[in-house]
């Protein structure tokens, strides 16, 4: 369950972005989430609210965008999707595989509630 | 009408001391001065500015890594050990697997050959901390208390007491699970996994995250294979398909059979 200390992080990071944005709310979270990341999507959900409590996202929506793995042979390049950690190239049989998406922990978008001050001359 | 200004006089309006100056069609030029007590503020087309606070909704989007901060840390980390020709090695397995007999072993093996130094994590205790003592190497234990894993920060803060002048090899000893500690970076040179033959020849391929990140797995109480339906080919063939090509040492800390290869394999590390 460390899916706790992964939203953790997340509200740390997102108040930051916040803060720098001037946010006074932060109204939805945007993840990138891969299915190599070793991340729970529904235990992150469940998380997420007890991370945000008293921060500036406390109300906000946590959207979670999956991205499937792709692996790349290291020797003849070809790239493929990967169901899991396989490791051999259907193409050339290569045992030579490199994970290139499916481990993506990123935040990819905020939505953000701002003041903003409009100075009108008149 | 505020006679002298022209301004409304409905308005709060001031005016200490206004220097007119105007011209007179005979010619003559003037200026003077006149004062009176009514404040006055200005109207709207008096060509002031004012200021609105509206709340707008915006979107940015901004690519952060959720764990940027530990694996900052982490980079902080490895930098820090590089610079003082610190070899760090983050031992990851279930509880039980038999990382601190390992290490016990491990420990008195290299006493005399490399200065080493332990940092090892449990939820609870210093159990391991204690028995690590007193074979050479600086030890110091965190207790994570409800975290399942280590963090960069955690390690970070305890390095210059346990990285003394002339230590080499620095084992991090994870917390006994194999999913939660393969996620974070502590800022090691790589990740060693432990498999003891009693959990199975299944386990790489049921946890992936773990065995396919370690380029080294040591399988520990090889002793007890006589007693077991354990398969070696299986095992080593689940183990290559996480991690092709990887190393695999086989051990037993109770019998000493394969400690002197991953002895040998470490000291060559430094």
């Amino acid at each position: 369950m460390h899916e706790l200390s992964i939203a953790e992080a997340l509200i740390s990071e997102v108040e930051t972005l916040a803060e720098c944005e001037r946010a006074v709310a932060v109204r939805r979270v945007v993840l990138m989430l891969g299915d190599l990341s070793g991340v729970d999507p529904e235990a992150l959900r469940t998380a997420f609210p007890v991370a945000a409590e008293g921060s500036r996202a406390a109300e906000a929506e946590l959207v979670i965008e999956k991205v499937s793995a792709r692996v790349r042979c290291s020797v003849c390049g070809h790239t493929e999707p990967a169901d899991d950690y396989a490791v051999i190239c259907s193409l050339c049989g290569a045992v030579a595989v490199e994970i290139t998406e499916g481990r993506e922990l990123l935040i990819k978008s905020l939505e953000l509630s701002v003041e903003e001050r409009q100075v009108e001359n008149v | 009408m505020c006679k002298e200004c022209g301004c409304g006089e409905d308005t709060p309006h001031e005016h200490v001391h206004h220097t007119h100056g105007h011209n007179h069609s005979d010619g003559n030029d003037h200026g003077h001065e006149h004062e009176h007590e009514q404040d006055h503020g200005h109207s709207y087309n008096d060509g002031h500015s004012h200021q609105h606070v509206a709340t707008a909704v915006r979107t940015v989007d901004v690519r952060q890594k959720i764990l940027a901060r530990n694996d900052e840390q982490a980079e902080m980390n490895r930098a820090w050990l590089k610079e003082r020709g610190v070899v760090a090695l983050n031992l990851i397995s279930s509880p039980g697997t038999g990382k601190t007999l390992l290490l016990e072993r491990t420990l008195e093996g290299l006493r005399g050959r490399v200065v080493c130094a332990v940092i090892t994590g449990d939820q609870r205790t210093d159990n391991d901390a204690r028995r690590l003592q007193g074979k050479g190497a600086e030890v110091r234990q965190i207790e994570t208390v409800n975290a399942c894993h280590l963090d960069a920060g955690q390690v970070g803060r305890l390095l210059p007491e346990v990285v003394k002048d002339g230590v080499r090899l620095l084992f991090i000893e994870n917390v006994g699970n194999l999913v939660c500690p393969s996620a974070f970076d502590l800022g090691e040179n790589f990740k060693v996994a432990l498999l003891s033959v009693t959990e199975g020849e299944d386990k790489p391929v049921k946890y992936p995250s773990l065995f396919s990140s370690a380029p080294v797995t040591v399988l520990t109480k090889m002793d007890l294979v006589p007693h077991l339906d354990w398969d070696a080919t299986t095992c080593r063939a689940n183990l290559r398909q996480m991690r092709p090509g990887g190393f695999i040492f086989e051990t037993s800390a109770r019998n000493g059979s394969g400690m002197e290869v991953w002895l040998d394999y470490l000291s060559k590390l430094v």
